[in-house]
Order: structure tokens, then C-alpha cells, then sequence
């Protein structure tokens, strides 16, 4: 996908939100550390732009709620910033890639501690399939067929599969597992 | 058991003999317990026992003045003839035991105890006196009784006598008696709730420190009492480079002061402690490198005359605790002359080697020489024995000649060991020399002509 | 041995610090919320095991074990070199024995803590031993001081403290806060005056990096930071002081030289503070000390290092410090 094809996929993911909740009244966007952030503050600038609505973005780091907490060093990317009680709100949990389904298991965990939200729904640019959790997301930007090993790398440049040779722009970063690995 | 039919024989074997009389090649050949021969290559009779001591220094057998063998009162940590035993694998044909015992020996009755204790000892075993009644610094102990069972070296040690008042008597009621009083240097007040040197460490590790004036100004208070009264005074285990500096300027006006050292005061620094382990924690406490060297200057120029163990044993669940409830002292007995060797006569690869503090660093950057083997052994050996009167008594301190008590020590002066607690014939294992490597180890012990250890094992 | 345990400063060094701090920032996080307690430690036990007592720093270590989810054990004792008990080293074995992940060690002996760590499998952190060190007081106070020394110019805290200078004022020789506190304010880069009359202070800090001064009042117009130790009554009946108005009088921060001082001068002091003695009401009040905000990060500060010390690398290897016992 080239940044184009992002840009396009976040506005029908928007558009497909605002269905779904029937507008943005008591949505609230939260962004998975670190690969989500963007994409959710982009989403919540584009319900801005098609609906008017001001919808509350927060970020989350899962990092205290891993299953693999004592298997290897995790440490939090960031601070999470949750602005709102999330009591009787519809979270829509964004991120770049949904692998494992490890990380988003973790951030169901997480965002019970911040309130019961009435809802959570899972918007990902990539699905990159390899499910061992029994997560599946509600808004996708695109399935990537990808072998276990490959890593996918989504930043503002477009999507990447590692090792492929179209890197569609030369970024000074190898690329990342951004479920999984770091 | 050596043979007991007709004389019994021992000879020492193929090492160099080191007395006061210098150093030379020579065998050393011992009929019932007397030197008969000490000649190059002596053809020995059959029968005779050979020790061979290729490659070792044979020096009289080692005096130690300053010995806490803790019986009675704590044969838990140990006992006179563990600690016997203790100090004739470390080359020792006579050991001082210190009257901090429980109870003190301040009475002829504990004197004769501890003589009856010591007499199936594996090395001599000489006794110290108390100064004061149960060590308190209050009342004198019957000096003059214990004299007569033949103390020669009275001492508070543990503590020192406070009231300069006290010790100045104590002084003049000695001098008749033609004994030695023998001080531990420490101002209880100025050393109020120190557990270590105070200094750059002490300051860093949160250790209450104790300074060296406590000692300092002891050994001052005394020299001047020595001047007052007349009596001969020695100084236990001497720990700074000022201490040394006072005892040096009381000789140099003839004052009859003698004064000891410890192995550890020889070799190890308060940087030691940073460890936080307790087999550091000792009185005096170990010093800078400063002292180090000014203790070693004072042993080459004269100042002091002894190399002295203080071996102090103490059970080894009371190292268990934290370092400030821990008890001060390490054992010395097994390790002391080759500390001393490696301190004091070793330099560069030898000196240096898994030694680490060991090669504390000149300040001046001047060279010293080191010092020879006749200088180590006078320290360990005869000046010693003389101090502590056994050289007239009991023949120790050599020299090696015919007609003389054989007490022995063969050194191998290239043997690198690791020194194991585990292995030590003391009942405690308190060394601060532990899994370092040492070179030098003491090969056969032989007391009053009986080869007591052998071939690094003691035999009894 | 050190990498699995926190029993100085050092065993940090900057890198370590920063580490912490940031790792406290989450946590910070985590205790704003309504439900301030994550499952990362889950599995793990932490005891505390305080031979000398401190409700204040123990609650501050169990709350801080509780929120990350972790088990907690609660081990005190008396101490007494003259008891004839089991030894320290048998307390802290039959301890481990039991499967502690970690041990929280306060001791009134300096070294107790390293001596634990010599002996035991579980991670230990010093909780203040002797009058060595107090590392996660002086870690929550490095917190407290970047978050106050931000918040004051509107940004996000920096990562070091280089260009600030800090005067830590009283009892300095018999201060364990103050020995964590010299080195971990100097690693960040703040430069550090001792204050205190020459009795309270150490026999020397040659190596230290810090300056000394007799002279409060001198101090406090060129320091950013005030840093207030606590006195204990001892010192008196040491003759380290002759008494507690003198010492206010030229060492607390009084009425009237707390008028003095410049407005964005800050207060800090590791508590339990003395009023009237070390400082005076109308300081201790004021939103120029930091005191109560100190407490608040206690807790912040010690799951930071409990999660890093519980959650980094494998346990210690089976005789990794194990030294026999030889007798």
C-alpha cells in the first residue's frame, strides 16, 4: 500500500465507524502504543472532518498486560493517556497491523481498568492473519497474506513487508514487528 | 610416632637455613629433640627420619606474642589445642595465649589452668596475664603472683587500660618484676561506635568510623607514662603511620618500648569493607594504604619489632550478622607468614599476584627495597621470643646450632596456595584471606625436635 | 549480582535512573485510576522484610507490590545485637526458602542489604540500611523534582537535572537519604552543596562531587533546591549539637528566613519533617515544598523498580551468590 492507499482506507474506515455507531456521539478512539497512535489521531481528525464531531482520542500502552511479561524484558512505550471515563462509551481500539491477537488481548485487559465501556471495536490497517487468540477485527485496511516470519511495518510512508523488495520509501528504520516484536 | 627405640633422629633436609646468624645451605640434624649437627649434605645415621625441605627457608620455629585461643569460656569458636594446632601448621613453635578469655586470666588459678591446657599442646603454648581484674580497667590483677608461675606479658588486650592513672601504676608495680606490659591502644571515648577506620570509606559506606587518633592517642599517653615510670612497655598490634611515627621517636630517645604488627595491617586496606563482609571488621580496624605502608616502613627501619597474629577466632554464624553486630577479629595462625612473606619480601609478580589491595600503591613512588629473609624470620622468630622471654625459657628463636631446643620451621618459598576456610585446623574460619592465592606455605613444623607437621599435614 | 538486585544508587548509574524515572511516569499514570493496579507481576511474591520499623516506607513498598498485582509477605523484627536469635543470614534463608521473588530489606546496619543479596536467590532492594543508603527515596525524590522542575516551565520532564543546583541541609554524616541522594542527584547533573554544622557532617567527601559549606543562609541564595534531612534526637545527647533552637536558628528553615527566600526556590524533605526545628509551618505549607507530592510518588517510583528488578531477565542462576556456609 502506498500512502495513498492508507489515506483512502482511513476514510472508509471513518465512514464505516460513523455507520456502524450511527455518528461519533459516544465514540472515543484509542490508539495502541506505538503503531496505532497516528493512525487514531488521523481517524479522529477524519470523524472530525465528516461528521463535525469531536471525538475524544486517547493513547494506550499494554505493556503492564502482557502474557509475555516474564518471558522477555517489557517496557512501556509511552505513557497511557486516557482523557475520558470510559464508562458507557463505544471504544474503537485502533492499530496499525493485528497478528497474534496478543496485544489486543492485553488491551481489552487494559481499558476495563479505565471504565466499563459499552462496547469495543477493533479498527487495524492490517490484518496479517496467524490468529492464536480468538480476536477478529471490526473495520480493517486491508488483508495482507504474510508468512509468520515477515514483518509488516506501517508508517507514514505506506505499508511494508519486510524483507520484500519494494520498500515503497527508504526510511532509515529496518522494519518492525509491531505486534510482536521489539 | 617416631621410633623410640635408642636415639630418635630427624633431619631437615636441602633447604637454606635462615637465623640470626644470617643465611646459609645447610642440613639440620636433631637427636632427642636437641640440634646435634647443621652442616651441608650430613651423611644421617639409619634410622633417621629425613624431611626434606628442598626449596624452603628453616628458621627457628615462630613466636606468636598475640593469640586469642578463647578457652575457656568459647571452645565453640576455639580451644588451645585447636589453636595449637592452628599455629604449628603455620610454622609456629610458640604461641602467647591473651587473657581475654571467660573468665579472664587474672589469678594464678587461671594461669596454671591454662599452662595445665596448653601442656599437650603440638606447640608451646606461653600465657599473657591480665593488667586488670576481669580485664575491666578498674582494679590491678596479682601480677606478681602470675609472674611466678612465669607470665611474662600482661594485657588488657580487647581493650586498652583508660585511666592513665591506673596504667601508670600498673607500670611501676611491673618493673620489679621483670615483665613486659603490653597495651592495646584504643581511646574507648574517641572510638565511641566506630566499626571501622573512619575516613574516605567509612564516610562513603555509612559506617560509623573510629578514627586513628583512638589509637594514636594512646600509644602517645603511654610513651609518656613509659617516660614517667621507667618500665618496658610493648605495643600490640600497631595500626597507623602516625602510631609507628610516636613509637619511633620514643625509641630514638631510648625509651624501653617494643612494638608488634599484624599480618592483615601488613596487607589490607579499608577498601576491603566496601564488601560489607564482617571477616573484614577487626580492632585496630584495617587502615589506608597510607598506614599499610607506614606500618611495613616501621617494621624495615626498627620501629617495630614483631610480626604478631592477633588470631582471633570467632564462630562463624557470628560473621552472619551485619557488619556493625558482627564481633571484631580474624583468625591469623595458618596464613600469617605468608602474608607477611608476600607484603613484605615479595615484590612485583609475586607480590602482586591474586593479591589484589596487596600492591598498595607508594605515594612517594619511591622503590623500597624489600626485605630479606633474616628481617622476616627476626619479625616472626627471635625478636618475638624475646620479647615474650621464651628465648631463655624454652630455647625458641633459634639459632639453629648445635646444642640448641629444636624448634623448626621449614617455608617453601615458591608454593602458591589458595587459602581454604574449609581446611583450616582452627574450630573457626574467620580468615579475610579467603580464596586468595598466597605463595609461600609453611612444609614441616618441628617442636622441641618433634616433626608436629609434615609435609603441609599436621601430624597430631 | 547487582543487575538483580537495588542496594545503591550506583548500582543504577544514569542510564538506570533515567530508566526508572520513565518507567514511573507509567505507573504515575496507573495510580490516577480508578482502578490504580495492573496484573504485571501476577504470580510473583515480594516480601518485606524490615528490621528496623517503617510503617511509612513499608506501606509505600506493599501498596506499590499490591498494584503490580504481585503477593505480598510482611516479615519484622526487632534488632538487637545482643539477641541470641537465629542469625541474620538464617532469617533471610529460611525466607527465601519459602519462594519470595523478591525482598524488600530496611536494616538499621549499613550493608545489611548487600550481605541478603550475597545470600538469598530472591531480588533485594534496599530499603534503607544503616546510615548507607535509601535509594528509592532518593529515586522518588529525582521523580518529584524533574515532574515539579517541569510542571514549573510548562514542559514534559527532561531526563536529567544538569544546571540545577540542589543544597541538601542537616544531619548529612548519619543520612542514608543523603548518600542515595548525592549520587543520584550528581548522576542527572546537578550540582550539590552540603549544609550542616561540621559535626553533622561527614569525616570527608573527598570523591563525592559535591561542595560544603557551614553556612545556610549563604547557600540559599545560590540554589535552586532546598533538601531538608531530619534530625533525630540522638544527636543531641551525642553533643553533636548543643541544641534544637541553635540548630534552627542557623540550620532550619525558619519564618524568617523562609521570607527570604527567592519565590521559585523549591522544599524538600524526606519526612517525617520536624516542625518548627528543620522547618517551619508557613514553609512546610507552602506549594514551594514538594513534601507531599514526594509521598504520593513513593509508590510510583517503587513499582517502577520492582516491575524492572521482577520482570527483566531470569532469576539469578541456582548459586549465583550462593557461598557456602563453610562451617
Amino acid at each position: 500500500m502506498d500512502p495513498d492507499d492508507v489515506r483512502r482506507a482511513l476514510v472508509r474506515i471513518a465512514h464505516e465507524v460513523l455507520e456502524r455507531n450511527h455518528g461519533a456521539g459516544d465514540v472515543v478512539v484509542v490508539g495502541l502504543q506505538s503503531g496505532g497512535v497516528a493512525l487514531a489521531e488521523r481517524l479522529v481528525q477524519l470523524l472530525a472532518d465528516i461528521d463535525g464531531a469531536e471525538v475524544p482520542c486517547g493513547k494506550l500502552d499494554v505493556a503492564f498486560y502482557r502474557d509475555d511479561i516474564s518471558i522477555r524484558p517489557v517496557s512501556p512505550e509511552e505513557v497511557t493517556r486516557i482523557p475520558v471515563d470510559l464508562t458507557g462509551r463505544v471504544v474503537v481500539l485502533v492499530d496499525d497491523v493485528l497478528f497474534t491477537g496478543r496485544t489486543v488481548r492485553a488491551a481489552l485487559d487494559a481499558l476495563g481498568d479505565h471504565g466499563r465501556a459499552r462496547a469495543v471495536q477493533l479498527a487495524v490497517m492490517i490484518d496479517r492473519g496467524h490468529r492464536e487468540l480468538p480476536i477478529r477485527p471490526d473495520f480493517v485496511g486491508k488483508n495482507l497474506p504474510t508468512r509468520r516470519d515477515e514483518l509488516v511495518d506501517v508508517s507514514e510512508a505506506g505499508v511494508a513487508i519486510g524483507d520484500m523488495v519494494e520498500r515503497l520509501a527508504e526510511r532509515d528504520v529496518a522494519p518492525v514487528d509491531l505486534e510482536d516484536g521489539r | 610416632m617416631p621410633e623410640r627405640s635408642g636415639p630418635s633422629r630427624l633431619c631437615v633436609r636441602g633447604g637454606t637455613v635462615v637465623d640470626e646468624r644470617g643465611e646459609r645451605r645447610a642440613d639440620v640434624l636433631v637427636e632427642d629433640g636437641i640440634v646435634v649437627a647443621v652442616e651441608e649434605a650430613i651423611e644421617v645415621p639409619a634410622g633417621t627420619r629425613v624431611l626434606d625441605a628442598s626449596g624452603c627457608a628453616v628458621s627457628p620455629g615462630l613466636v606468636d606474642l598475640h593469640a586469642h585461643l578463647r578457652e575457656p569460656g568459647r571452645e565453640d569458636a576455639e580451644t588451645v589445642e585447636t589453636g595449637a594446632r592452628a599455629a604449628a601448621l603455620g610454622g609456629y613453635s610458640a604461641i602467647l595465649a591473651m587473657p581475654n578469655t571467660e573468665p579472664a586470666t587474672d589469678s594464678a588459678a587461671a594461669v596454671r589452668t591454662l599452662l595445665a591446657l596448653g601442656a599437650g599442646a603440638c606447640t608451646e603454648v606461653a600465657v599473657a596475664g591480665a593488667i586488670t581484674l576481669g580485664r575491666a580497667g578498674e582494679r590491678l590483677a596479682p601480677l606478681a603472683e602470675m609472674a611466678e608461675l612465669g607470665v611474662r606479658l600482661f594485657t588488657d588486650d580487647g581493650r586498652g587500660v583508660q585511666h592513665a592513672g591506673l596504667m601508670r601504676r600498673a607500670l611501676e608495680y611491673a618493673r620489679p618484676l621483670g615483665v613486659v606490659l603490653a597495651e592495646h591502644c584504643e581511646d574507648e571515648e574517641l572510638a565511641a561506635g566506630g566499626f571501622m577506620h573512619e575516613g574516605e570509606w567509612s564516610s562513603r559506606l555509612g559506617i560509623p568510623g573510629q578514627p586513628a587518633l583512638a589509637e594514636e592517642a594512646m600509644v602517645a599517653r603511654d610513651i609518656a607514662l613509659v617516660r614517667l615510670t621507667g618500665s618496658p612497655l610493648h605495643f600490640l598490634h600497631l595500626s597507623t603511620a602516625r602510631s609507628v611515627a610516636l613509637v619511633r621517636a620514643a625509641r630514638g630517645e631510648g625509651l624501653p618500648v617494643t612494638a608488634e604488627v599484624t599480618p592483615h595491617h601488613l596487607s589490607l586496606t579499608d577498601a576491603e569493607v566496601a564488601s560489607y563482609d564482617p571477616v573484614f571488621k577487626v580492632n585496630p580496624p584495617l587502615r589506608t594504604a597510607q598506614d599499610v605502608l607506614g606500618v611495613r616502613a616501621g617494621l624495615l627501619d626498627g620501629t617495630i619489632d614483631a610480626v604478631a597474629t592477633d588470631h582471633a577466632p570467632h564462630r562463624s554464624d557470628t560473621k552472619d550478622e551485619p557488619f556493625d553486630s558482627a564481633p571484631p577479629g580474624m583468625v591469623g595462625l595458618e596464613t600469617a607468614l605468608a602474608v607477611a612473606y608476600g607484603a613484605l619480601c615479595l615484590t612485583g609478580d609475586g607480590a602482586a599476584s591474586g593479591l589484589g589491595s596487596w600492591s598498595v600503591p607508594d605515594p612517594d613512588g619511591a622503590e623500597r627495597s624489600p626485605a630479606t629473609l633474616t628481617q622476616l624470620f627476626a619479625w616472626l622468630s627471635w625478636k618475638p621470643a624475646r620479647i615474650a622471654g621464651l628465648d631463655a625459657r624454652s630455647g625458641q628463636g633459634g639459632p639453629i646450632a648445635p646444642g640448641s631446643i629444636a624448634h623448626l620451621c621449614a617455608f617453601d618459598l615458591s608454593a602458591r596456595w589458595k587459602v581454604d576456610p574449609s581446611r583450616s585446623a582452627s574450630r573457626s574460619r574467620n580468615t579475610p584471606f579467603a580464596g586468595r592465592e598466597l605463595v609461600g606455605r609453611v612444609r614441616h613444623t618441628v617442636v622441641r625436635g618433634e616433626a608436629v607437621v609434615v609435609d603441609g599435614e599436621a601430624q597430631r | 549480582m547487582s543487575g538483580r538486585d537495588l542496594l545503591s544508587i550506583a548500582d543504577l548509574g544514569r542510564e538506570g535512573i533515567v530508566d526508572v524515572l520513565k518507567l514511573a511516569d507509567s505507573f504515575a499514570e496507573v495510580s490516577e485510576r480508578e482502578i490504580p493496579k495492573v496484573p504485571a507481576l501476577r504470580g510473583k511474591t515480594v516480601a518485606t522484610v524490615f528490621f528496623e520499623s517503617s510503617t511509612r516506607t513499608r506501606l509505600s513498598f506493599e501498596t506499590a507490590a499490591k498494584r503490580l498485582s504481585a503477593d505480598t509477605m510482611t516479615f519484622t523484627a526487632a534488632t538487637s545485637s545482643l539477641s541470641k536469635g537465629e542469625s541474620l543470614r538464617d532469617t533471610v534463608e529460611t525466607l527465601d526458602a519459602m519462594g519470595v521473588d523478591a525482598m524488600i530489606v530496611r536494616h538499621a546496619c549499613a550493608g545489611a542489604p548487600k550481605q541478603v543479596a550475597r545470600w538469598v536467590r530472591a531480588a533485594v532492594v534496599n530499603a534503607g540500611d544503616g546510615q548507607h543508603e535509601h535509594p528509592t527515596q532518593a529515586l522518588l525524590d529525582c521523580f518529584t523534582l524533574r515532574e515539579a522542575l517541569a510542571s514549573r516551565a510548562g514542559v514534559e520532564p527532561a531526563d536529567d537535572l544538569s544546571g540545577v543546583r540542589i543544597a541538601i541541609v542537616g544531619d548529612v554524616a548519619h543520612s542514608r537519604v543523603a548518600r542515595s541522594c548525592v549520587l543520584a542527584y550528581g548522576a542527572l547533573g546537578a550540582s550539590v552543596t552540603l549544609v550542616g554544622p561540621p559535626t553533622l557532617l561527614p569525616a570527608t567527601t573527598a570523591g563525592w562531587g559535591v561542595e560544603v559549606s557551614n553556612d545556610l543562609d549563604e547557600v540559599l541564595a545560590e540554589v535552586d533546591v532546598v533538601y531538608l534531612l531530619r534530625l533525630q534526637s540522638e544527636r543531641l545527647e551525642e553533643s553533636l549539637i548543643p541544641s534544637l533552637g541553635e540548630y534552627s536558628e542557623r540550620y532550619g528553615l525558619t519564618r524568617d528566613r523562609a521570607r527570604r527566600l527567592r519565590p521559585e526556590l523549591l522544599v524538600m524533605h524526606p519526612g517525617p519533617m520536624i516542625r518548627g526545628v528543620e522547618i517551619d509551618d508557613e514553609v512546610a505549607d507552602s506549594p514551594r515544598c514538594l513534601v507531599t507530592r514526594q509521598v504520593r510518588n513513593g509508590v510510583a517510583v517503587r513499582m517502577a523498580v520492582l516491575f524492572r528488578l521482577l520482570t527483566l531477565g531470569d532469576r539469578k542462576a541456582s548459586d549465583d551468590g550462593q557461598e557456602r556456609r563453610s562451617a
